[in-house]
């Protein structure tokens, strides 16, 4: 975290400066490579002790890129994952930007594999490459002929540690295109038995998240904000707070958005932050106005329609938001943070402090999770720190700390949205129009995401998994409203897919059962021959053979739902005992998923556990509401967390697939809650008010 | 006020108003930082530690309270023969995924173990009902424990 300025640390830094192999790629995808790393943003490192670091560009918020990446790595080399480390690779947004995004940092639309695959591959290719030329100048072997196996070179005599043929490799030009391992020769890829690199220092307390910096002389600061969204300071008495030990002060951020109070410790900044007396000026404050959505009209013979309502919703992730920030000798500063987007609060505290870009470095953290939250386009609480830094003389580190109350009534929440779907089917019973209409609130517009993800004034974000079904609907019709309040709502663990999924699965259900045909059938009878539909109709097959599909032992009812997003497929049978009226539980759910090229398949099934979970709690009984414009839940008392004994067994299936490797982080999501949804209406009714709690359905 | 507390096997000596959580006597004070901070109000349990050998939410502790107590964190747990196989059966499974509530987790189904070494699955519910993940680790976490009671069984 910090400078090792230990004379050993520098020692063994000095040591093994004067060995390493690093290689990295260019902006333009070359590879480049030496023995130098301040000079090469690399991609992985090589000491002449043969242990292997892999620069991991993307954080690690759970969902597994520091093994997923390092997997990659360590299987091109041709080392054992006992043999490779990680680190997170610094701000970089030209060498370590997401290809997905283009010249820009960060993580999110479950792109982290996807993105990284072939760059991680080739970067370890490419070191490969080197060592094994390296290797056989050393020993006059042709390097064809040799190879690296766990970590020795062999084919040459006796095995040698690769770590022999570093500070020569390091002397090698990049090969331009190494030759990359074929998915035959593949040890590591695929295979279910390798286990996270994370596992350990998360089981015994090692693990530094951003809430665990702490630095020398640091200050901690809480900030008092208004209590509706958009509103300023007008004044503050602080007298109150000075009584507090272990205050220091209180002053107003320079946007006037929140005052600052800074105290030696985080349970002094909040009894102070809660003795402030603050003055709102509310006069622009912003008032949610939530949608309506008019109940159904008169339905025509064999034609459904049913309206559906989703709530706000919070992310909640476990970790409150925090980062901290430091000054540096040179006179730029560290941002300390379990950052998601680095380009984002990389550019913004350049501005608010006025650097140069190469004066702001960011240190990425592990992170207690975020489902999106720490991704905002206005990097929302570095800002926050940032002010609350500049504002200081700055020679104290400012940890700028959240608490659960801020991130649950602090904004930028999954938006609420209402559907309104009318399907008609022929005698046959085949779907013959689908009238679909949205409203909610965009995610992107009025943020610098909005020129490249709002097109003709339709923001993608709010239409995705409806507009683009791969279900065959002849007659089909999608229509948006959508407002552009300036009040702050976000992605959320699957976006769009939060919802549209849910009102595709609940109404194809509705359909099939107003055809009177099975679920499964009727979905396999409206999917054509393209690819997707071909992909989503196999996890659909598999799911429904796995799950055991319209065998439900006795008592119990079963739901489906199937659903692509990130590229990926996933399908889920949710299996319940009880009723709405007498109390659902979850019994059993069975998953399976095509993301194409399982990298890491206990990852990949951590995942869809993980999705399923997030995505059934919430639609269980979680929502955020809002009277006079002041969010109404405080604390996971009121905005109850899914708990283990919500559902019983998560069975994942993931089908094999020689495809480019797609989403997983997120793809679960979407198909649990209408699967959960078709499984209480085998019963019961359409659940369409969400959460389902708030329509008549009570749960065990 | 001066208090005496015994962290994982050492004495300190901390200065900390009344009314102070342990919570943050652990964390700010004594910069033991697997302890986490979740929610402040006792409804999530990452900040559970073992106050004299019982599974304790730190942030609902006043430190007056623990004067002369032993408390034992997640850095410590591993020395104890449920804390090691809870700790090789998280291993073993991939437990984790963020991380962030499994210091609790983990000093809960110590806590379980410890008082009934062959919980049934209702037994599991009933004592991890308080500890939140946000991940939805659960299922791992609940094969974890059955783990560990049979690693403990030899």
């Amino acid at each position: 975290m910090t400078v090792n300025t230990s004379r050993r640390g520098f020692l063994k830094a000095a040591a093994a400066a004067g060995a390493v192999l690093v290689v990295g790629l260019r902006p333009d995808g070359a590879l480049a490579a030496g023995g130098n790393a301040a000079q090469i943003n690399p991609f992985v490192k090589i000491g002449a002790d043969g242990r292997v670091i892999a620069i991991i560009k993307h954080f690690e918020k759970g969902q597994g890129p520091a093994t997923g990446l390092s997997t990659l790595i360590a299987e091109e080399i041709g080392v054992t994952m006992d043999q490779i480390d990680y680190e997170f690779a610094p701000s970089n947004p030209e060498v370590y930007n997401n290809l997905a995004f283009g010249p820009f940092q960060g993580t999110g639309g479950s792109t982290a594999m996807s993105n990284s695959f072939m760059q991680y591959r080739t970067a370890g290719a490419a070191a490969r490459a080197m060592i094994l030329e390296a290797a056989a100048s050393a020993t006059g072997a042709n390097a064809a002929d040799l190879d690296v196996v766990d970590g020795m070179v062999t084919g040459a005599g006796d095995p040698a540690p690769l770590g022999q043929f570093v500070a020569a490799a390091a002397a090698l030009d990049a090969p331009a295109e190494p030759t990359l391992k074929t998915p035959e020769e593949w040890r590591l890829i695929g295979n279910p038995d390798i286990r996270r690199l994370d596992s350990r220092i998360k089981g015994n307390g090692e693990a530094m998240f951003g809430m665990d910096v702490y630095l020398p002389n640091q200050m901690v600061a809480m900030l008092a904000r208004p209590p509706q969204s958009g509103g300023t300071v007008a004044s503050f008495d602080d007298t109150d707070a000075q009584a507090i030990k272990g205050f220091i002060r209180a002053a107003t951020l320079p946007n006037n958005a929140a005052v600052a109070v800074y105290a030696e410790n985080t349970w002094a900044a909040m009894q102070a932050r809660e003795a402030l007396n603050v003055e709102w000026d509310l006069s622009d404050a912003e008032y949610f106005v939530l949608i309506k959505v008019s109940g159904p009209r008169d339905l025509a013979a064999q034609v459904g329609e049913q309206t559906l309502y989703f709530p706000l919703l919070a992310h909640a992730a476990l970790e409150p938001l925090n980062c901290t920030i430091e000054a540096n000798d040179d006179g730029g500063i560290t941002l300390h943070d379990g950052a998601q987007m680095p380009t984002g609060p990389h550019m913004a505290l350049s501005q608010i402090l006025e650097l140069p870009m190469d004066k702001v470095r960011i240190n990425t953290m592990l992170c207690g999770g975020s489902f999106g939250r720490r991704a905002t386009p206005s990097a929302d609480y570095q800002v926050e720190a940032g002010l609350a830094f500049a504002i200081t003389d700055r020679s104290r580190p400012v940890k700028l700390v959240w608490s659960r109350e801020d991130d649950m009534r602090g904004g930028y929440y999954r938006p609420a949205f209402g559907h309104k779907v009318r399907v008609g089917l022929s005698a046959a019973g085949e779907i013959v129009a689908w009238d679909h209409r949205i409203a909610g609130q965009s995610i992107m517009k009025g943020t610098p995401f909005e020129s490249f993800a709002v097109h003709d004034g339709v923001d993608g974000s709010s239409v995705e998994g409806v507009s683009d079904t791969p279900y065959t609907i002849p007659g089909f019709h999608v229509g948006l409203t959508d407002t552009k309040k300036a009040t702050s709502t976000l992605w959320w663990r699957s976006v769009g897919h939060t919802h549209t999924a849910y009102a595709m699965e609940v109404m194809m259900d509705m359909a099939a059962k107003a055809a009177g045909r099975d679920p499964v059938e009727f979905r396999l009878a409206h999917l054509g021959d393209s690819a997707d539909a071909q992909r989503k109709a196999a996890v659909l097959r598999l799911a429904a053979e796995k799950g055991n599909w319209g065998n439900a032992p006795a008592g119990r009812v079963q739901g489906i739902a199937v659903h692509k997003s990130f590229g990926s497929f996933v399908a889920e049978v949710v299996e319940i005992s009880g009723t709405a009226d007498d109390g659902v539980q979850i019994e059993k759910v069975t998953c399976a998923v095509d993301c194409g090229i399982a990298v890491n398949p206990d990852v990949i099934k951590a995942q869809i556990e993980g999705g399923v979970g997030y995505g059934i709690g919430h639609v269980m009984r979680d929502e955020i509401t809002l009277t006079g414009g002041v969010v109404d839940q405080y604390n996971f008392p009121d905005y109850e967390p899914l708990r283990m004994r919500d559902i019983g067994a998560i069975e994942t299936h993931i089908i094999p697939s020689a495809e480019p490797p797609t989403g997983i982080g997120e793809p679960g999501t979407p198909p649990s809650a209408p699967a959960l949804a078709n499984a209480i209406a085998q019963a019961g009714p359409v659940v369409g008010v969400l959460p389902m709690i708030n329509d008549g359905v009570s749960f065990a | 006020m001066s208090l005496k507390l015994k962290l994982n096997g050492v004495d300190h000596t901390v200065d900390a108003e009344p009314g102070t959580p342990l919570l943050w006597v652990i964390r700010d004070e004594l910069k033991m930082t697997g302890t986490k901070f979740g929610c402040g109000v006792a409804s999530c349990g990452a900040c559970t530690v073992h106050v004299d050998g019982f599974p304790t939410r730190s942030c609902q502790t006043y430190i007056e309270d623990v004067d002369g107590a032993e408390i034992t964190t997640i850095e410590a747990i591993g020395d104890t023969k449920e804390g090691a196989a809870i700790q090789q059966a998280w291993m073993e499974l991939d437990v984790v995924q963020c991380g962030y509530c499994q210091s609790g987790q983990i000093m809960s189904a110590v806590g379980l173990l410890t008082e009934n070494p062959k919980p049934s699955v209702d037994d599991i519910h009933d004592y991890m009902d308080g500890n939140a993940c946000r991940c939805a680790t659960y299922q791992r976490i609940r094969a974890g424990i059955q783990r560990a009671s049979v690693i403990l069984e030899g």
